[in-house]
């Protein structure tokens, strides 16, 4: 272990105190003004009231847009997961021509601006596809959502493939089991923590995006991102964003959770 | 067709050859394992002995040429539809499997009903005396005891052959000792053929009761530990199994008349003062002793002589323990050696 003398643990312990209270006073702050009951929030707070929750909660164009965050994010995961997976194995485990050119294709669109992949696949669909009389909708969102979520799903997968001992995959099939079988009880068991963590940040990536979303969601079509940065500009309603934004803060306690009990259970397991 | 009339082998590889791109692994090769007996792969790293045992096993599909289980030409079988089970150098147990699910893994995937896969797998268990163990998790086991859970997970199927890839390997040298007999005592409790690879020449010779010698890619010779050890048919042979005297045709026929290379076992060279002159029945060296090298149950010396020739002679340490070496650096000495112990490479 390393060892500390006492003046340097007492400078550290205080910057760690000091970044931990810019990540968190801002948030705290937005907790607590969504309890404000004046209509534009000022400091100090006044009056408290749940005004804003009841309105935010009755609110239906809130609760489209959230259901349509969902579906985006859901759809999106699917696909990175489907395709993710399959590539990751295909690069993992077979040599082919242009095997490195693929990997890169695949990695690119996480490197990609936002505004990029959004004009790009905008153009696509209204300059191409429409005129081709093929309407993709809301499918085109989740389909430029998916570019970019592939490759959490590839980047965790591909790294834990690589990381298992080969001779595992021969001995189930020595022991009598079927392709399916050994991938069902030998291999994806031992991946299953990747394949999870690769969903739960190809979703919060989508769910979280903006730029690629205002390209290619169509028209009257909000997500919550998108709505939220509607009311901000409308003064009125922007208390209820400090609603929202609560309950996405405690929400977003659960990934964190999961992942940590997964690599938990990772490391118990080594 | 091939021919699969009634093979008195196993075990039978007739003209396999393996090629990976533009390097041949194995080459030409023929060879029969008889049922029941324990038959080592031994030759240096990349001799094609692994490439062997894993196109038995099915995990390497042999460029031309047949392989024949009991008869049965597997060639082309997968893995998972042939009869025979591998242990592997690494073990291979499935980490996130307790040691009895590992175990019963064999019988899961056949479908065996669950009364009999426990019954089984406690027999299993109770043969490797690891009885105890069975709710933990491979990491919990030491390098020994995940030894004996591959060798239980692989014989629990009762497969015809088992392929063992070098299973002692990563083993220090007592449990190694300690597992040799333990598995000797397996293979005979169980009658299973055993193909057993390694590159320790000590163990194919305490464990087997056949020995194919490879190098690079072909068989050098096959045979008893007692035939390969006592009479190699090649230069390779003599010196890959333990030490070996070499000499070459040239200086052979200088010492016996014959013009044929011939070896001698270090332990039947006596070494004896320069003055004495050897029996007729004899050959012996004369030099100068340039090395001693004390191992604990011997004295090997190192004797620098006539014709260029180095003699490396083992003397058994059986007197009492206070005494020296009879000999000393530099001493001029004759090497001697009864001329029919030394065998003729041919």
């Amino acid at each position: 272990m390393l060892r500390l003398t006492r003046g340097a643990r007492v400078v550290l312990g205080a910057i760690v105190g000091v970044v931990l209270v810019f990540m968190y006073v801002p948030l705290l702050l937005v907790i607590v003004n969504s309890f404000n009951a004046a209509r534009i929030p000022s400091w100090p707070i006044e009056e408290f009231s749940f005004r804003w929750w009841v309105a935010a909660f009755e609110n239906e164009a809130l609760w489209t847009a959230v259901g349509n965050s969902v579906i985006v994010g859901l759809g999106a995961m699917l696909i990175a997961l489907l395709l993710g997976t399959l590539a990751a194995f295909a690069l993992q485990r077979f040599d082919f021509f242009g095997k490195q050119t693929v990997n890169l294709l695949i990695v690119l669109p996480i490197a990609l601006p936002g505004v990029v992949t959004g004009v790009a696949f905008s153009n696509t669909y209204n300059n191409v596809l429409e005129p081709a009389g093929i309407q993709l909708g809301y499918f085109g969102m989740i389909v430029a959502h998916a570019t970019f979520c592939i490759v959490m799903v590839f980047n965790n997968v591909f790294a834990r493939l690589r990381r298992m001992n080969p001779s595992m995959q021969e001995a189930s099939a020595d022991l009598g089991a079927s392709l399916w079988q050994t991938f069902r009880l030998v291999t994806f068991p031992q991946f299953r923590t990747a394949f999870v963590a690769g969903a739960l940040l190809a979703f919060a990536l989508s769910f979280d995006e903006v730029v690629v979303t205002i390209f290619t969601a169509p028209a009257g079509v909000d997500t919550l991102p998108l709505w939220i940065f509607n009311q901000m500009s409308r003064p009125n309603e922007a208390t209820q964003v400090n609603v929202i934004a609560t309950v996405l803060i405690l929400l977003s306690f659960i990934p964190v959770y999961v992942s940590q009990r997964l690599s938990r259970a990772e490391e118990d397991e080594r | 067709m091939v021919d699969t009339a009634a093979t008195p082998y196993a075990v039978e590889l007739r003209g396999v050859t393996k090629r990976f791109g533009d390097t041949t692994a194995v080459a030409e090769l023929d060879l029969g394992v008889k049922p029941g007996e324990f038959f080592s792969m031994l030759g240096p790293s990349g001799s094609g002995k692994t490439t062997v045992l894993r196109m038995i096993a099915g995990f390497e599909e042999a460029t031309t040429g047949t392989i024949l289980l009991d008869g049965d030409d597997v060639t082309r079988a997968a893995p998972f539809d042939r009869a025979v089970n591998t242990v592997f150098q690494d073990y291979a147990l499935f980490p996130h499997m307790t040691i009895a699910q590992n175990v019963a893994y064999g019988l899961k995937v056949r479908k065996t009903p669950k009364a009999e896969t426990q019954q089984r797998v406690a027999a299993a268990l109770e043969q490797v005396r690891l009885a105890h163990v069975a709710d933990r998790l491979p990491h919990q086991l030491s390098g020994g005891q995940r030894q004996r859970i591959a060798l239980a997970r692989a014989l629990i199927l009762r497969p015809r052959v088992l392929l063992l890839d070098e299973p002692l390997g990563a083993l220090d040298k007592q449990l190694r000792e300690q597992m040799q007999i333990e598995l000797k005592q397996i293979q005979r409790d169980v009658g299973i053929t055993f193909v057993f690879v390694t590159h320790d020449q000590e163990e194919a010779l305490t464990l087997s009761d056949r020995i194919a010698v490879f190098n690079q890619g072909r068989v050098e010779q096959v045979g008893t530990p007692r035939e390969v050890y006592e009479f190699p048919q090649t230069s390779f042979v003599a010196g890959f199994l333990g030490i070996s005297n070499f000499i070459a045709p040239e200086v052979a026929e200088r010492l016996t008349g014959e013009s044929r290379a011939i070896t001698v076992r270090p332990e039947r060279v006596r070494v004896v003062p320069a003055e004495v002159s050897p029996a007729a029945h004899e050959t012996s060296v004369v030099g100068t002793i340039a090395e001693l090298v004390y191992t604990g149950p011997a004295t090997r010396y190192i004797v620098e002589g006539e014709h260029g020739l180095r003699i490396i002679a083992e003397r058994h340490n059986d007197h009492a323990p206070t005494d020296t070496a009879p000999w000393s650096r530099g001493d001029r000495v004759r090497a001697v050696w009864a001329t029919e112990h030394a065998a003729v490479v041919p």
